[in-house]
């Protein structure tokens, strides 16, 4: 059988009226690849309509396409060159049809960005080539075109080229080629028009050629995301497509974010040969050594190479639903077979994909871009779409529809790779001799954690060692745990990006349990800024967990600056710095808030001590150990 | 991946697995055609030799005769769960592309399939449609909503990128699930040759002429051609500028007939 190539696939975008569909239609006509007759039965329409000959209705095939001259929506034709196959993919310019430009655009390979001379570069010329980036797309050819309507003007060409290349440029993009045309004439199409005796560049089809196919993302390493289990015999399949990397019979897989792992069994198929290594773009399934359990949305990796397991994480979308994306409002997010529902925790800005200007908002409009923090119940296994663009990019869905669709980026979050949960299944935990109810009737108060979390200067430090000193006079088994005490011993070894902080968070939640097996009280002091970091540690001792806000605002605390942090961090010294270059996560239902603004040290900690004897202190009188369910 | 062919049946087999998924009750369309015989392959090849929904077919009855010995064959070998659709009442009072090839077509061939939908509550019906045969199909979606009427909004449809479909739709509507959207008729020919799948004979010329396309008798011609074997048939397209359905009539009625006929729900 010949080898075929595949066929490269390219989308023409601009804004509407620029002359995209006519440069498809022209295209095909100069390359011969149109049927018989195709063009006679246009002349028929063009003429039954008593209009001139338009090549765009090669493409514009639907009736009110025609009657109103505008492509509504994308769609896709096959033509050669002589050097490969190619799929065209037509593209609307009107803003109402962004969703079937975007429809278009997403599976490009590579694009031509169609601007008309007279008009020069406009809304959806901006629009379109910023979406193309977001999308991925990094090649990109301009066409200057209807130079026939300027004469063929090389310094009308050259003012667009300059400002078109110079609005690419800011987004990080070069074109390939910038090629003056008339396509509706054929002008630089296909051969070099005598009409630019000027241009000495590629013509359209030599631009074409010149594309390169995308790289397959074989070498990526492995993301098989399942995509259903089939029982229909006696085989039990996972089945789904690899997204990136290999895999092979014997290979060890992690199943994200459940953490399970089995070994590939087998490779199954249907006449075909049996195989033993599955590569990136394969629909294939496999049956597994051990009967785990796993269901769809599941992603399989090696475990060397796991995805990241976040329920937080940043994407800039574009947003394509009839009412604005709003914070607070929850979506169901799609990411390879995987469901999750999450919230708009915060829109952290707007982009004006005009002028690439940002703004403030807490909603994003139709057809606009924004960068917005996700939050998902659990943990979502994703990749950095700079990393893995298969398993880094989601769609969201509200009610029936699809509405919008982000790349993810996880700068400034912590990076928790998901992590085979194997790690530690030998271990099985000892009992104690002595309950926990004998050393509440010992200590004549029960054990807990006060976790304050606050920023830096809010009065964290000063608080607790306060209410230290004076539970322990009243007889407390009390002991503060500090930031600056702790991260000498224990967390040395961890700095202050996003994953040490958490990693910081979570021994201080493990060692903060310990104490309170111990039955003790301990306070933790430590800013905490990540919502998830503390929602885990509350999640080690959930009944005996107490999350106390100590609330003072940025400004107040860069006023207070005790250790002049914030100054340093204001001049840049101090990187990751919370509350100026790193984020907190303020949090949404704290046991008690101490607003260190409104009230003094005094108050504040009357206010906690008060919360303590309440909640952990004996009543008196009552003997302990002979209440059934000791839970007070 | 190896070959180009290898890339369309992956992404084919990836697009009926999401079918079969997401969507509760769901149905392939069987033609019997070139089209539909290799979408009935590609189910096979997605679910490990098992076609795990039913395949309607909807009858005519001016179907040309060895289609139907075709189906019971093959309905047999292939042990499929087949449902035959037909509109009796048209056929009985007289129904014929006498009466327009437009009416007709949508007499009996979509009414009995939207008859065959409301009758099985099917949510989901695959059908083997290409973008390369003609223009408002090169406008369809893989996943494309019909509504209650089973009527196709072509003017507003949903965003489909990045392989994530809609599949979330309003109870009464359906969806229309297309695998081989993204085939053209020579890939097509191309895997016939490579998988070695069953054809219906009418595709290969006797006296220099075959069906290109198969329809119902009435409206559908033969085109001029000496293929007698799937290599042969490859070579001709290779070469040929006719299109795909040029031996179709019910196309050509008027400049929209295929535009109405499809937005009233017709694959
Ligand atoms: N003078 C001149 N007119 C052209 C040229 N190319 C296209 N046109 C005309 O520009 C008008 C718009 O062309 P289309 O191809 O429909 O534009 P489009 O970019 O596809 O428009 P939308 O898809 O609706 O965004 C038509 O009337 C074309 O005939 C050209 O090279 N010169
Ligand atoms: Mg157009």
């Amino acid at each position: 059988m010949n080898a075929v190539l595949r066929p490269l696939k390219i989308v023409i975008v601009g804004h509407v009226d620029h002359g995209k569909s006519t440069l498809v239609g022209r295209l095909l006509h100069e390359t011969g690849s149109l049927p018989d007759g195709k063009v006679e039965n246009l002349r028929a329409v063009c003429d039954k309509r008593g209009m001139p000959f338009e090549w765009a209705f090669v493409m514009d095939a639907l009736q009110a396409e025609r009657d109103q001259g505008i492509t509504i929506d994308t769609s896709q034709i096959p033509f050669k060159t002589a050097l490969r196959p190619y799929v065209i993919i037509d593209a609307p310019g009107h803003k109402e049809f962004l969703k079937n430009m975007v429809t278009g655009a997403a599976s490009a390979e590579a694009a031509v960005l169609v601007i008309d001379a007279l008009e020069g570069v406009q809304e959806q010329s901006r629009r379109h080539g910023y979406l193309l980036h977001l999308l991925g797309l990094r090649q990109l050819a301009v066409v200057v075109n209807k130079m026939d309507a300027v004469a063929f003007s090389q310094e009308r060409f050259d003012a667009v080229s300059a400002e078109i290349r110079a609005y690419l440029g800011e987004i990080g993009v070069s074109p390939t080629h910038i090629i003056p045309i008339a396509a509706r004439h054929g002008d630089n199409m296909v051969s070099r028009s005598e009409r630019t005796p000027w241009y000495q560049g590629p013509t359209v089809v030599q631009a074409l050629d010149a594309f390169q196919p995308a790289a397959e993302a074989t070498a990526l390493p492995l993301r098989f995301p399942v995509q259903d289990i089939y029982k229909f015999d006696h085989r039990r399949i996972v089945a789904g497509r690899i997204e990136s990397g290999r895999l092979k019979v014997g290979d060890r897989l992690l199943f994200s974010p459940s953490g399970k792992t089995a070994r590939v069994a087998s490779i199954e198929s249907w006449n075909a040969p049996a195989q033993s290594v599955a590569v990136a773009g394969q629909s294939v399934g496999v049956t597994l050594d051990e009967q785990i359990f796993i269901e769809r949305g599941q992603i399989a990796s090696l475990l060397e190479q796991p995805p990241m397991g976040s329920d937080l994480f940043r994407a800039r979308l574009f947003w394509l639903g009839r009412t604005p994306l709003t914070e607070g409002r929850r979506y169901k997010l799609k990411l390879a077979t995987a469901e999750h529902i999450v919230a708009v925790e915060k829109v952290e800005r707007v982009i004006d994909v005009t002028d690439l200007a940002t703004a403030e908002s807490r909603s994003v409009e139709r057809n606009a871009v924004a960068e917005v923090l996700l939050r998902a119940a659990g943990p979502v296994a994703l990749d950095p779409f700079t990393d893995n663009p298969r398993t880094g990019r989601f769609v969201l869905v509200d009610q029936y529809d699809i509405v919008g669709g982000g790349v993810i980026s996880m700068d400034g979050l912590p990076d928790s790779r998901c992590a085979p949960s194997v790690v530690g299944q030998d271990l099985t935990a000892v009992q104690h001799k002595v309950t926990p109810q004998s050393r509440a009737a010992a200590n004549r108060h029960r054990g807990g954690v006060i976790w304050l979390t606050g920023l830096s200067g809010a009065g964290k430090s000063s608080i607790s060692m306060e209410v230290e000193r004076r539970l322990f006079h009243r007889g407390f088994q009390v002991f503060t745990l500090d930031g600056d005490n702790i991260r000498q011993g224990l967390n040395s070894d961890l700095g202050f990006g996003p994953e040490d902080r958490a990693e910081n968070i979570r021994r201080i939640g493990e060692v903060a349990n310990l104490f309170v097996q111990a039955g003790m009280v301990v306070i933790t002091s430590f800013i905490s800024p990540y919502r998830a970091d503390r929602d885990r540690a509350r999640a080690a001792n959930p009944t005996s967990f107490h999350e106390v806000w100590v609330k003072a605002g940025v400004e107040e605390c860069k006023r207070r600056d005790p250790k002049g942090l914030y100054a340093k961090a204001v001049a840049g010294t101090i990187p990751d710095f919370t509350g100026i270059s790193a984020p907190y996560e303020e949090p949404l239902h704290p046991e008690l808030v101490l607003d260190t603004e409104k009230l003094s040290l005094e108050e504040t900690v009357d206010r906690l001590i008060r919360y303590i004897e309440r909640d952990m202190q004996r009543e008196p009188g009552v003997d302990l150990e002979s209440r059934p369910d000791a839970s007070i | 991946m190896t070959s180009d062919l290898d890339a369309l049946e992956a992404q084919s087999i990836f697009i009926l697995r999401e079918a079969f998924n997401r969507i509760d009750k769901i149905a392939m369309l069987w033609s019997i055609g070139k089209d539909s015989n290799v979408m009935l392959w590609l189910a096979r090849k997605a679910f490990f030799g098992h076609v795990p929904f039913p395949v309607i077919h909807v009858d005519t009855s001016y179907k040309i005769p060895e289609m139907i010995e075709f189906r019971e064959r093959y309905a047999r070998e292939w042990n499929l769960p087949l449902i035959i659709g037909g509109n009796k009442a048209a056929l009985a009072e007289g129904m014929s592309p006498d009466r327009g090839r437009v009416t007709c077509c949508s007499a009996l061939k979509t009414e009995p399939l939207k008859e065959v939908i409301r009758e099985h509550g099917f949510t989901g019906i695959i059908a083997g449609i290409r973008r390369d045969e003609e223009g408002t199909r090169a406008k369809e979606r893989v996943f494309s909503p019909r509504n209650a009427a089973a009527e196709w909004d072509f003017k507003d449809q949903p965003p489909e990128f990045w392989d994530q479909f809609k599949t979330d739709f309003a109870p009464g509507t359906h969806l229309r699930i297309h695998p081989l959207l993204h085939w053209g008729e020579l890939d097509v020919w191309r895997y016939i040759e490579r998988e070695n799948i069953p054809m219906v004979d009418l595709y290969f010329a006797k006296n220099g002429r075959r069906y290109r396309s198969l329809g119902c008798a009435p409206c559908t011609g033969t085109v001029e051609s000496n293929a007698t074997t799937v290599a042969e048939i490859i070579e001709e397209l290779r070469t040929t500028k006719t299109s795909e359905r040029s031996g179709r009539a019910q196309d050509k009625e008027s400049e929209d007939a295929f535009e109405r006929l499809r937005q009233q729900g017709y694959m």
